[in-house]
């Protein structure tokens, strides 16, 4: 019980690392808001799996992924802003979700659970957050580029429409990694707030990285500590995410000092 | 006579049914100042992207295996407020580019850019602050050909007048070819040493004493024709021996 324990911990730690620094850089892509909702694309897959008892992260990394593939060919083929494709695809998809999801699974789809880890789903959790932290740390120079200018990264070298496939593939291994802790709904707070708190404490893009990547793991260790000694929730995610809106608060009183 | 660093023939760009540029062919030589003129909408900065490859075409644009560019934007839509300093964006580009460290902090220091200014965030730069550093971000990698599209709008005089005596001794002491966009008809009549001009009808190349005259300018802008005769006096008796000299 206990080993579980420490292993879920674990891992929504390692969650909570990655969903910072991809937070930053989609804030700075001013994509946070569109990428929020790429984690309702998981739904219809969840429901999928619910349905025909298969495993639920499979289900919902096939919807999640020709969700973002779909998402980036609306984008290409018809210059739709990012929000626009994102929203288009988010609406159906939630949908879909909501059509499928069983009424009696539909909650602890949206909101998450404490999922019971296995080893292997442990080692697939944190190769998934080691592949993301990889993926930024080797992209960092070209998503600096082409989040001050895409023209000018373009003119330098930079493939920029592939670069956005592949951020928004780093964007939704993040989501899916964060799913069953936070659940379809809230699996993005912890991309969306922490990034928003570092932005407020500082212009320094390795302090901004920083900040970000440690309010979200203060929000997941905080989240698990009020929920096992405290709350006793069936899931954390509104615990996490309501720690984590706390700690943005806290950072608006600091900036306005 | 130099040999040709570019050469455009039959390029077509168009929005949609919109056809912005039609059939234009020029040819630009190493070490030329070519400046670009024309009204607004007239296809100027789509001209340059397309010369850079960033949107699509038809017809032919080829440059010499040799030639390396660097490209100083018009405007950067990117905000101002992103947490990103100059030292961030010259240090990513010469790592992307497997350039030694060295490089950044050498164009940095050609241009006059000192280490407060490149640990500021690039909100905090001034307007000529900012361009300098657009113009480093060129530099970097050692190009050969340099496209500036309007690189002084929206300056103040002196500024602007220091941003050009720049781009004049790049192209005198480095040997760079220079493509120019400019709504300025004194800088380019001062700087260029063949002239494109963009306009609804059919496109022009010249040297500026066969482009930028009264006639010309006032087929290519409208307006009145004392205008033009007013400016191409003062830039003749400005220019002096610069006019034609690359």
């Amino acid at each position: 019980m206990w080993r579980e324990q420490g292993l879920l911990v674990m891992l929504a730690l390692s969650f909570a690392l990655a969903a910072g620094l991809v937070g930053c850089i989609a804030l700075m892509k001013r994509t946070l808001l569109a990428g929020d909702v790429m984690s309702h694309l998981a739904l219809p897959g969840l429901g999928l799996a619910l349905v025909f008892k298969v495993n639920p992260v499979i289900g919902a990394a096939s919807t999640l992924f020709l969700g973002t593939f779909l998402v980036w060919q609306l984008q290409k083929k018809t210059g739709l802003a990012t929000e626009a494709a994102i929203g288009v695809t988010f609406a159906a998809a939630l949908a879909i979700g909501a059509a499928v999801t069983p009424n009696e699974d539909l909650a602890e789809s949206l909101f998450g659970e404490l999922p019971k880890l296995s080893i292997p789903g442990f080692l697939l959790g944190i190769t998934a957050v080691l592949f993301v932290i990889a993926g930024i740390f080797l992209l960092r120079d070209q998503l600096a580029l082409s989040i001050f200018s895409p023209d000018l990264a373009a003119a330098t070298g930079v493939n920029v429409v592939r670069l956005d496939l592949y951020f928004l593939l780093l964007f939704s291994l993040t989501v899916l990694v964060g799913l069953r802790f936070m659940g379809a709904l809230l699996a993005s707070a912890l991309i969306i707030m922490p990034a928003a708190t570092a932005r407020q404490l500082t212009n320094d893009l390795r302090h901004f990285l920083l900040l970000a990547a440690a309010a979200s793991m203060i929000s997941v260790a905080a989240g698990f500590a009020l929920n096992i000694f405290v709350f006793n929730f069936s899931t954390t995610g509104p615990t996490i995410a309501i720690f984590s809106a706390l700690l943005f608060g806290l950072s608006l009183l600091k900036k306005a000092a | 006579m130099a040999n040709p660093i570019l050469r455009v023939n039959d390029l077509n760009i168009s929005f949609g049914s919109r056809a912005v540029i039609g059939d234009l062919s020029f040819e630009v030589r190493e070490g030329d100042c070519l400046g670009i003129i024309g009204p607004n909408g007239a296809g100027k900065t789509v001209l340059l992207k397309a010369l850079l490859k960033l949107i699509p075409y038809r017809g032919e644009i080829r440059w010499s295996p040799g030639a390396r560019l660097g490209y100083v934007p018009q405007k950067i839509a990117a905000d101002r407020q992103l947490p990103l300093r100059a030292k961030d964006l010259l240090s990513a580009k010469a790592r992307f580019l497997k350039l030694p460290s060295t490089d950044w902090e050498r164009v940095a220091q050609e241009l006059d850019i000192t280490s407060d200014l490149l640990n500021v965030s690039i909100g905090q730069l001034s307007g000529g602050q900012f361009q300098k550093v657009l113009i480093a971000f060129a530099l970097l990698g050692g190009p050969n050909v340099l496209l500036f599209d309007e690189p002084t709008a929206s300056l103040d005089e002196l500024t602007e007048e220091r941003i050009y005596e720049l781009l004049y001794s790049l192209q005198k002491d480095k040997g760079m070819t220079v493509l120019l966009v400019s709504h300025d008809l004194s800088v380019v009549f001062r700087n260029a040493n063949i002239v494109l001009c963009l306009s609804k009808g059919k496109p022009c190349t010249g040297a500026p004493k066969e482009i930028l005259t009264p006639a010309m300018l006032q087929e290519l802008y409208g307006g009145s024709p004392h205008y033009y005769q007013h400016l191409h006096e003062h830039e003749r008796l400005a220019s002096g021996g610069r006019e034609g000299a690359p």
